[in-house]
């Protein structure tokens, strides 16, 4: 069976200074894998490369999405084949109405797959039941995208946006940061009731406290740009105790 | 020495053109004088250059070379290709008075006169012999070349008058169209609103396929009472080849509001010039302007706003999006008298350039006599936002399409300006006709 995700011998340079230094994955449907590691190890870097934002250059390696190589891909053809990134900074973009974003991006993605577009009523049902599930008021989809959100509002639009999108492979990049522990559990929950067979999530964080409600099948710790060890569920907790001190020495 | 010849080459062949059009320009004796006066004040300067301080940026000479021929009256056929075009606007439901190649077309307008409107075309007014003020209709209190030229040459246009009180349930619709090439056109409208009136005032100006390089001269005067209201939209659509020269000359009373939209998408070469003055007390003015250009479009927007009485607000908004070689240039001038106490005054400039080529001039002045006053200026000049553009790529959205989404919120503000529903998804259509055909 074709691995969902496949990155191989990933090399990644920014502005003449390799990032990632030969990091290798493998991603298949249904899975959960958590990567963490130290500040600056380069978790969203390879988010990035992944999703296709220009500014990276790949020197070596290649990375397969169902068995096609995504980096020949426009970042557009990527979330239309099912790439998602919840961004670890979502942007914030004045006048453009959240839901006129929602639904200009559904159709972009439906089009490129050759699918009729939504009809608006369809759409608008589909988004108040997503919006409800995550406790967002729809007055909020009325505002610019993310426009005076706070911290844990913008996190929140991510994962309905994946709930819309609905990606086979989700990418979250830090989405714990900043969020209090009850806007956490939300966005937990969230992404838990996407989890599928047929639907593999990257769990992007720092710390363990996120995957105690996004429980990973794998964990990779990253560290300089590759990732130094992996294992089960189980490592997150070693890594609690120990911290990533050892992992830094390990790589340098 | 070269400057003085080519001003006499450009009036001497004017000067052919103009003693060309006479016969077929309407109104004899004062109408008469009042053009000849109005063409030598033109041919003094002949078109303007970059010499002249207000045309600096928009040097017309090296712009336009010359002024174009007269347009012959429209024939059947060019009244029924108009008559198309029109029925194509969707501007909702418009009291529609259309003037075609520079003449009113009567048979396509909509003169339904009531409720305290009334319509004439220009050229009756300046016909008619009984009226002793009939050469009025072509002075106006600001000196300028090309006001003067409009003076001379203009055939038609439309003289609207609204009573006090008056609130026309219908926007009037002044709908200029082109349909024949490298000819000019030259218009004039003056309106006249009464006290308390309420009043929306829409201009179009759209050619057919089969007008190309054409000019559109075009003026527009406009008195407003006290504690009346105009909403004006004003549209310009005109052939990506062709010239439109316009100025808007408008006296605003006491407790009256104004608030002017105007967008620009077409005209190789435009300028859309506003004298605005705030003659009584209390009075808000508020501004829109958006340039959409790209190739080698050049379009001017210059405001001279005139505070003259005190506690009136004055609002400037323009905003450019720049593509290709395009250029665009937004002159603001507030000019605050010594008994505008407390007057607000603000404009703003925003430009978006999408490429390394485009280019923006703006020049703010203002010139304060009064002492208690709040004014100010800013522009911003930017590229798109990069970390925007993935974003929205990364949702889904292929880049012109990403392109198009920034654009449009950034123009969106202005768009958001318009309060008449069916006006305001105009300029949107506009808008978006425009982006659409960027990809
Ligand atoms: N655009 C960039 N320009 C220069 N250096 C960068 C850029 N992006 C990331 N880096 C560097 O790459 C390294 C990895 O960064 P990042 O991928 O953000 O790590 P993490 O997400 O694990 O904190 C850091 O040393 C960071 O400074
Ligand atoms: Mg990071």
């Amino acid at each position: 069976m074709t691995a969902l995700l496949e990155v191989k011998d990933l090399q990644v340079r920014v502005e003449d200074r390799e990032i990632l230094h030969g990091l290798t994955m493998t991603v298949n449907g249904g899975e959960v894998h958590a990567i963490m590691g130290p500040n600056g190890s380069g978790k969203s870097t390879l988010s990035h490369v992944i999703a296709g934002k220009p500014g990276y250059e790949v020197t070596g390696g290649e990375i397969l999405f169902k068995g096609e190589d995504l980096l020949e891909m426009e970042p557009d053809e990527r979330a239309a084949k099912g790439v998602f990134l919840a961004f670890q900074y979502p942007v914030e973009i004045p006048g453009v109405t959240t839901m006129n974003f929602l639904r200009t991006a559904v159709n972009a993605q439906r089009k490129a797959r050759g699918e009729s577009e939504y009809l608006v009523p369809d759409f608008l049902r589909k988004v108040r039941e997503v919006a409800a599930s995550l406790n967002i008021p729809m007055d909020m989809l009325k505002r610019g995208v993310n426009v005076g959100f706070s911290g844990g509002e913008k996190k929140r639009n991510e994962v309905l946006q994946m709930a819309l999108f609905q990606p086979s492979l989700c990418i979250l990049d830090e989405m714990d940061s900043g969020l209090d522990i009850d806007a956490l559990r939300v966005a937990a929950d969230g992404v838990n009731a996407l989890r599928s067979p047929d639907r593999a999530m990257v769990v992007i964080t720092h710390y363990q406290r996120l995957l105690n409600y996004i429980v990973p099948d794998h964990v990779h710790v990253m560290s300089k740009g590759r990732v130094v060890k992996s294992g089960g569920k189980e490592l997150a907790l070693e890594l609690e105790e120990s911290g990533y001190a050892q992992y830094e020495d390990a790589a340098a | 020495m070269n400057v003085a010849l080519a001003k006499t080459t450009t009036g001497a062949v004017l000067d052919g053109t103009f003693a060309a059009a006479r016969g077929r320009l309407p109104g004899v004796g004062t109408v008469a004088e009042t053009r000849q006066q109005a063409f030598d004040d033109f041919a003094r300067t002949g078109l303007p250059t970059r010499r002249i301080e207000e045309w600096k940026y928009t040097d017309l000479r090296n712009l336009l070379r010359d002024v174009a021929p007269l347009a012959p009256a429209p024939d059947q056929a060019a009244l029924a290709q108009a008559a198309k075009l029109v029925e194509t606007l969707g501007t909702g439901d418009t009291q529609k008075l259309v003037i075609v190649d520079g003449v009113f077309a009567a048979g396509l307008s909509d003169l339904t006169s009531g409720g305290g409107v009334t319509v004439h075309a220009l050229s009756a007014m300046l016909d008619d012999a009984t009226s002793a003020t009939r050469a009025d209709l072509l002075r106006s209190r600001i000196v300028d070349p090309m006001i003067a030229l409009n003076a001379a040459f203009a055939t038609d246009g439309m003289l609207i008058d609204i009573a006090d009180d008056a609130a026309p349930a219908r926007p009037l619709h002044i709908v200029h169209v082109a349909t024949r090439p490298s000819v000019a056109a030259f218009t004039r409208s003056l309106v006249r609103i009464g006290n308390r009136a309420r009043v929306t005032l829409v201009e179009s100006f759209v050619a057919t396929e089969s007008a190309k390089a054409y000019q559109a001269h075009d003026a527009v005067v406009i008195w407003i009472g006290d504690d009346s209201d105009l909403q004006h939209v004003r549209v310009m659509e005109d052939a990506g080849d062709a010239a439109n020269i316009a100025t808007a000359i408008v006296t605003v009373g006491a407790r009256t509001k104004f608030n002017t939209f105007s967008l620009t998408t077409g005209g190789g070469v435009s300028r859309y010039q506003s004298f605005i003055t705030l003659a009584g007390v209390d009075s808000e003015l508020s501004t829109n302007s958006v340039h959409l250009l790209r190739d080698k479009q050049h379009g001017d927007c210059t405001f001279v706003i005139e505070h003259a009485a005190p506690n009136c607000l004055s609002r400037e908004l323009f905003r450019a999006v720049l593509d290709d070689r395009a250029h665009s240039v937004f002159q603001g001038r507030i000019n605050v008298h010594q008994i505008a106490q407390k007057t607000d005054g603000k404009m703003m400039s925003r430009a978006l350039l999408l490429s390394d080529e485009a280019e923006i001039d703006n020049k703010p002045e203002l010139e304060i006599f009064a002492d208690d006053v709040q004014c100010g200026h800013g522009a911003t000049i930017g590229a798109l936002d990069d970390s925007l553009l993935f974003y929205l790529r990364a949702r889904g959205l292929p880049e012109k399409a990403a392109q198009a989404l920034l654009i449009q919120a950034f123009v969106g503000e202005a768009l958001e300006s318009i309060v008449n529903d069916d006006l305001r998804d105009v300029a949107i259509s506009a808008a978006e006709r425009w982006l659409e055909s960027r990809a």
